[in-house]
């Protein structure tokens, strides 16, 4: 088993937009490579969280091995490694490519190229990949597959004449995919006797097992009880176990070597000595240097996560520390809050990446959260020639002790289709974008160029930029760096007290138009109280906008007879437990959901 | 002293349902009428089978339409009754009475059957109001199933009234009220309109039916009558004795007294609820079903000491006398104030209670505001 021939690996990704179908050409690859019958089939094998099969999307990289009976007669091993869809996982993408030595392009017959699609293509090129395209969904009624070729050869120059036109859902083409591996993507190449060289791409905790490590070996070989060295953690332990990807299982093998993709366990107790990206090598003898492309993963977006019952603060922390262990890009460190008390502040990939534990910490650990609005970091020059990093907008230094700051840009493509472009470029000018440039593509479809200040895109921009193309626009953004900016932090006074959680970072340009819709959305979340409840913005105590919750007046039933007593007492206990999800602050109570107010305050659509 | 008892009987029936009506009621077709009376007879008999040793201060005929029973049907049910309890003599014996539904004849069976308080759903003077509501009566009929009320004997009389009716002006409400006091009813219950979910009313609501001159009254219109209400009727002599009722001195409805004293109440007929000791149940809700066998389809729940004393607290802040320190201990075995010492002290400072050292009651704004004061006397 452990003598393969290189010549019979093949190492490939499928690279798409979200919703082109890749999760479900991966199940059919998988389904007619014979590892699995029809029946153990669950749905969507690669997706294992329930919250992926949920939004559709595909979270962590994960990795299949499979065999396929080609038509030569010769029996093939594909290893197919899953890589997330999403620009918040970009470095994790770029990883699982670099264990790849081919890819897949699925672009669907009716949607054609979109943003996305070609960030993830030009990733794949740039890594060197072999790529072949396969068109997907061509039963569907607004399929057009030969426009879709076209514009694949135009737009990213790979041939396209004769990509498989498929159907992943209902089965039609998977044979001819199948073939095309085989013949479209290169074997791998790499000495097996040189000393030992593997590419981390991804890596999970089992409380059993430990870290369980995913690589390609690209030189060398490793086995049960060789000593390995992570070269950028500097991480030595023995191996364990060494094995390949089933289907939703680990098979353990005697000996992974040069061009195979498998799993390494070494009793490692740390995600964190497992990088990935890093290089783990012999520890007796290692390689002379490690693979390029190894990169500390940095948050990008930071929040407060507090439970809604203070209580629940050492559970909070414990499923804070046990989804860690699983994703390395996932920062906390303890924070407090005068109004939400003790919890965390957090630090995310992205957007999206912030969503997803915040939804895991809710489901999988049954906590009941208040998460304030999310914000970048910001460089703070102070006068006294000291720069911090803020995360947390309450620890903004008074502004007499503040030179400059600044905020993080990101150079931002957007495709869409020409009708939209002018309502898009709106949208991106009142945002602070600053155009960059255009690029038509086939007549009816634009590349806008933008550089954006990342606290624009982070709230609500996805959402807008769907409602104002009609679902049209995709969007794709890289960061750019920091650049000098005039920033203010917003205060929110509920009662004449100041909020700290509501404070947030704002351009001084879009501040009064911020804190005048912020208090407007204010008033409705904040249910009446005995008494009335001045709610203000304000800017270095400046007052900028002010809303008034009128006081209760009526809060009774009129009518209550014998048999509406139950009824009558669930409506009782409904008000009370509305009471417990609330935040007290001053002699107000707040909503949960009010902290998160700031996120939706681009209601013009 | 033998346990006391009173008796709920329901009557789903109507002419047909009112826009508002969240209650258990249809227009069923006459034979399901004269079978449903016999299922409740049989109900009547075999359940009350438990019950025979106590004695029956109270028996209430609630709707939907009691008065669509003919007097003959009405007189098999107190029947059944009397066979079955002890009914006491000074029993307070009321029937709900939909104006149009009786006229003098109807109404003299009945008095001769026992009945001796009459509820009349009057609901507004004012004929358009009715029509929104979906009342199947008008002024006129009122007026006339009034007076042959008085004439066929009956000398308690409530007139139910609704405010906070789409359309409705405190002009218009105050009109209504003096037309009802010339009458002297010895009784009035005053409620302001709920929009039930389910109802014609709610689905109206939503599809923003009720503006312009169909506008629900703003909470600090529906507020200003309420406040009108209780001036007005105090110097009618009237007192209010409980959030929507208010009666002339010693015409207190002693039924509906029970419900928020939480005495033992046996409910029967077609969903009817129930209070009996530590038990609440209810009975099937599927006339088909009930007719079938009037006996299956209860549900019990029993009643924890926690839930018992927390109905305590919220059934008897609805009363003007409000809660009684004494009573609770005696039975309960627990203070008042070492349950909720602090949720009383907090709303007696915020101007919602209260307390006299033996009573605790909902002030004015209490009265506006009951719900979000009875929410703090559930224990956790």
């Amino acid at each position: 088993m452990s003598q393969i021939d290189q010549s019979k690996i093949r190492n490939f990704c499928i690279v798409a937009h979200i919703d082109h179908g890749k999760s479900t050409l991966a199940d059919r690859i998988i389904e007619q490579t014979g590892l699995l019958t029809s029946r153990e089939m669950q749905a969507q094998v690669l997706d294992n969280m329930d919250l992926e099969r949920e939004r559709g999307i595909t979270i962590k990289a994960q990795a299949v091995r499979t065999v396929y009976k080609a038509k030569d007669g010769e029996e093939y091993i594909f290893n197919l490694i899953d890589t997330p869809g999403h620009v918040d996982f970009n470095y994790e993408v770029s990883r699982s490519l670099a264990a790849c030595d081919g890819a897949i392009l699925v672009v669907d017959a009716a949607q054609g190229i979109e943003a996305q699609t070609l960030a993830n293509v030009y990733l794949a090129l740039d890594h060197d990949l072999d790529v072949f395209p396969v068109i997907n969904k061509i039963d569907l009624p607004s399929a057009e597959p030969q426009r879709v070729i076209e514009e694949i050869e135009d737009v990213i120059g790979i041939e396209a004449q004769d990509a498989p036109l498929i159907s992943a859902k209902n089965g039609i083409g998977i044979d001819e995919v199948l073939e095309q591996i085989v013949q479209k993507i290169p074997a791998p190449k790499g000495d097996a006797n040189a000393p030992l060289k593997a590419l981390i791409f991804d890596c999970v905790y089992d409380s059993y097992k430990g870290v369980i490590v995913f690589c390609r070996i690209m030189e060398g070989s490793v086995k049960k009880g060789t000593e390995i060295l992570m070269m950028a953690t500097g991480a030595r332990e023995e191996v364990v176990e060494v094995g390949y990807f089933g289907a939703g299982q680990f098979i353990p093998c005697e000996e992974l070597s040069a061009g195979m993709v498998g799993y390494i366990t070494a009793s490692i107790k740390n995600v964190k000595d497992t990088a990935v990206g890093d290089t783990v090598t012999d520890a007796k003898n290692p390689c002379a240097e490690p693979l390029p492309g190894y990169k500390k993963v940095l948050s990008m977006v930071y929040c407060g996560i507090y439970p809604a019952d203070g209580a629940k603060y050492p559970d909070l922390r414990d499923a804070l520390e046990k989804l860690q262990l699983n994703d390395a890009s996932l920062f906390y460190e303890p924070e407090t809050s005068i109004a939400l008390g003790f919890g965390f502040r957090c630090g995310f990939l992205g957007l999206l990446h912030l969503e997803i534990i915040q939804e895991r910490l809710e489901r999988e650990y049954n906590l009941d959260l208040v998460t304030t609005a999310p914000g970048v970091v910001y460089k703070v020059h102070k006068t006294n020639g000291e720069c911090i990093e803020l995360t947390n907008p309450s620890n903004l230094p008074d502004p007499s002790e503040i030179e400059f700051m600044e905020e993080p840009i990101v150079s931002g493509e957007i495709m869409v289709t020409s009708e939209y472009v002018g309502s898009i470029m709106e949208l991106c000018q009142e945002r602070r974008g600053r155009y960059l440039g255009m690029e038509y593509i086939e007549g009816t479809r634009a590349l806008l160029k933008y550089e954006l200040p990342l606290n624009e895109i982070i709230y609500d921009f996805f959402d807008a930029l769907k409602s104002r193309s009609r679902g049209y626009a995709s969007f794709d953004y890289d960061m750019k760096g920091y650049e000098q900016s005039k920033l203010v932090k917003l205060d929110i006074l509920i009662n004449k007290e100041e909020v700290d959680a509501l404070s947030f970072i704002v351009h001084a340009d879009s501040a009064y138009e911020r804190g005048r819709k912020m208090c407007e959305k204010l008033k409705d979340e904040i249910p009446r109280h005995l008494f009335e409840i001045p709610i203000q913005a304000a800017i270095g105590g400046k007052v900028i906008a002010r809303e008034t919750v009128k006081a209760m007046r009526k809060d009774v039933l009129a009518k209550c007879y014998g048999g509406d007593i139950t009824r009558k007492k669930k409506l009782l206990e409904k008000q009370k437990e509305g009471k417990k999800r609330m935040r007290q602050v001053g002699n107000v109570e707040i909503p949960q959901k009010a902290f998160m107010s700031v996120l939706k305050l681009d209601d013009r659509d | 002293m033998k346990k006391e008892l009173m008796l709920y009987l329901h009557v789903p029936f109507c002419v047909r349902k009112c826009h508002y009506c969240d209650f258990l009621s249809a227009a069923h077709p006459m034979e399901k009428r004269s079978l449903y009376v016999k299922a409740l007879q049989r109900e009547i008999r075999e359940r009350g089978k438990e019950y025979s040793g106590r004695i029956v201060t109270s028996v209430f005929f609630g709707g939907g339409t009691p008065s669509l029973l003919s007097p003959a049907q009405l007189l098999e049910l107190m029947t059944a009754i009397r066979e079955t309890f002890e009914l006491s003599e000074t029993a307070e014996i009321t029937m709900e009475c939909n104006p149009g539904t009786a006229e003098e004849g109807k109404l003299r069976g009945w008095r001769e059957a026992g009945v001796n308080r009459l509820s009349i759903g009057l609901q507004s003077m004012k004929d358009e109001e009715l029509k929104i509501l979906g009342r199947i009566h008008d002024r006129e009929t009122f007026l006339r199933t009034y007076e042959q009320a008085r004439l066929a004997g009956f000398t308690n009389v409530n007139v139910d009234l609704m405010n906070a009716l789409p359309g409705q002006t405190m002009q218009s409400w105050k009109e209504t009220l003096e037309e009802v006091l010339a009458l002297e009813p010895e009784h009035l219950s005053v409620y302001s309109l709920i929009l039930e979910e389910g109802t014609e009313f709610f689905e109206w609501n939503g599809q923003g039916r009720f503006t312009g001159s169909l506008a629900i009254p703003s909470e600090e219109e529906d507020r200003a009558m309420y406040a009108y209400t209780g001036e007005r009727l105090a110097r009618a002599g009237y007192a209010q004795y409980e959030i929507s009722n208010y009666a002339k001195a010693g015409r207190e409805c002693q039924h509906n007294l029970g419900y928020w004293t939480r005495k033992d109440y046996l409910g029967l007929g077609l969903g009817a609820a129930s209070l009996l000791g530590s038990v609440r149940a209810s009975n099937e809700t599927d006339l088909d079903r009930y007719l079938a066998d009037p006996l299956a389809g209860r549900r019990e729940e029993i009643l924890s000491r926690k839930d018992q004393m927390e109905e305590f607290a919220f059934l008897g802040l609805r009363t003007i006398r409000g809660i009684s320190r004494r009573e609770f201990y005696s039975l309960y075995d627990e203070n008042v104030d070492a349950l909720w010492g602090e949720v009383i002290r907090r709303n007696v400072a915020d101007g919602l209670l209260l307390d006299d050292g033996e009573f605790i009651r909902l002030t004015k704004r209490g009265l506006d505001l009951g719900n979000y004061v009875m929410a703090q006397f559930l224990l956790d």
